[in-house]
């Protein structure tokens, strides 16, 4: 009944098609983060016009779906002979990038929110204290700011993460042979639906395996609490040592 | 300039009816996915172990693949399975599950995953001394059920699924690669008739904005109705 010929070699197949799709996720990844952070100063500034930009921003992207975002880039834009013109056309004209951008551009907004959260719930006593301590605005982000917030947006940061790993999945439609590209091509071919939704289902739980994980240890990392029980369980070290991290 | 008009070459039409059959593709969705997903719920929160593997299963499933692949395994997956399941009754040919009730499905199993977690939530989220008391005044079980845990869980779930119900209306634009004309598939036609595909994508874009605006509106609303006598009795404390 099993046909394992046929899994394992749709299995190769799908899995030669994984660095497309780790690629289109890690530059998404990135880029969105990057994004998110100036959309995050947008939101947090005290100038109307900026702050306004940012929630019309999240509002649109956050509220439409991908796959029109992935469409209005990669045919609307074409549509006008400036763009086509400009030096941003052999980005744009490359299906690969296009799902990029708009990956990228839709976890941006996403991603603003979920650090805003975090930022919000950053006690005012910690700020305040740096302050006190006489911390520069720029220590203050780096020591205080950034890791707490960064701490308390990780549950919500990983859940995006997996949803951008489902994601560009929707790249298959503009022509990137990514898994589920790959996964679909072999349905058309071979009608069995499936064996193949099985071997592509597999490698993407076991990718949004491993990125819960690695979201898991920095978790663990930036816990000082948690780091502490971790570190005197494997080895006898004064708690204050394990504790704090003098760099 | 785009022909917008409801006549003959306009597009207004199809773009409205379009719309239309979106909200109804999330809707018949969203009951499907209340229907499963308070299933799954009840599975994760069981007091066996194999019941809570099985629903625990669901989500990692359900929440870890692709909507896309999954709509696949429903698209090309689902007329095989229905013909082969006919054909042990004696029906013979290829029998076609009407694309609606596969998108309706599909959307409805993955919105399910999301929903379970959102009633998990409520039902934690109830005094367990309101069942006591209900226990200890002699009420039946499903009477429990029908007047203590699902109004209050119901109330606690309903900012999570105004969430779930936005995330189910943008997977439906996913339906479009099986070829029902939702509002997706309507923008796709109209702009490749065109040749407007930025206009058309725009408007598109722009219609789905609407739905998830006034939506969103509607839910507060709701929340507001349904949280009205909690408030008063905190408004009352404070």
């Amino acid at each position: 009944m099993i046909d394992l010929p046929f899994l394992t070699d749709t299995f190769l197949k799908l899995a030669a098609a994984l660095p497309v799709t780790l690629g289109l996720f890690f530059s998404s990844f990135v880029l969105g983060g990057l994004l998110a952070l100036v959309i995050l100063a947008m939101r947090m500034s005290r100038n109307p016009l900026l702050s306004g930009f940012a929630r019309g921003y999240i509002l649109v992207f956050r509220g439409s779906p991908l796959m029109i975002q992935l469409f209005l880039i990669y045919y609307g834009l074409g549509q006008f002979e400036l763009i086509r013109h400009s030096f941003v056309w052999p980005v744009l004209r490359e299906p690969f990038f296009c799902a990029v951008v708009s990956l990228a551009l839709c976890t941006a907004s996403y991603t603003a929110e979920i650090f805003r959260g975090g930022l919000l719930a950053i006690p005012a006593g910690q700020i305040e204290a740096g302050m006190a301590c006489g911390m520069s605005r720029w220590l203050l982000l780096r020591r205080i700011v950034a890791p707490i917030m960064l701490r308390y947006a990780l549950p919500a940061y990983s859940t995006e993460a997996i949803l951008l790993v489902k994601s560009t999945a929707l790249a298959s439609l503009v022509t990137v042979w990514d898994v589920t590209g790959v996964a679909q091509q072999i349905i058309q071919r071979t009608y069995r639906t499936m064996e193949v939704f099985i071997c592509a289902a597999l490698i993407y739980l076991i990718l949004n395996f491993i990125i819960v994980q690695i979201y898991a240890w920095i978790e663990r990392r930036l816990t000082p609490r948690l780091r502490a029980v971790e570190a005197a369980t494997a080895q006898p070290v004064p708690h204050a040592i394990a504790g704090e991290k003098h760099d | 300039m785009a022909n917008l008009g409801f006549g003959e070459n306009g597009w207004g039409g199809l773009i409205l009816s379009a719309t239309l059959t979106t909200l109804l593709l999330s809707l018949a969705a969203m009951m499907v996915g209340a229907a499963v997903g308070s299933g799954v719920a009840a599975a994760k929160l069981s007091s066996r172990r194999p019941v809570r593997w099985l629903g625990d299963g669901y989500s990692v499933i359900f929440r870890g693949i692709p909507e896309l692949l999954i709509i696949y395994l429903f698209y090309f997956g689902g007329s095989g399975l229905i013909t082969q399941i006919g054909q042990l009754f004696g029906a013979d040919g290829f029998i076609e599950v009407p694309p609606f009730l596969i998108g309706a499905l599909a959307i409805g199993l993955i919105s399910a995953s999301y929903q379970a977690e959102v009633f998990r939530a409520g039902r934690l989220a109830l005094n367990p001394g309101e069942i006591e008391a209900a226990q200890a005044i002699g009420m039946p079980k499903p009477r429990i059920l029908q007047r203590i845990v699902v109004p209050q869980v119901v109330r606690y779930a309903l900012p999570g699924l105004s969430n779930v119900w936005q995330m189910s209306l943008k997977d439906s634009a996913l339906i479009s690669v099986t070829g029902i004309v939702e509002l997706m598939r309507a923008s796709q036609v109209a702009a490749g008739s065109t040749r407007q595909y930025f206009t058309f994508y725009l408007i598109g874009g722009t219609c789905y904005l609407v739905l998830t605006v006034l939506s969103n509106t509607a839910f507060k609303k709701a929340e507001k109705r349904l949280g009205r006598a909690h408030r008063s009795r905190t408004a009352a404390h404070s």
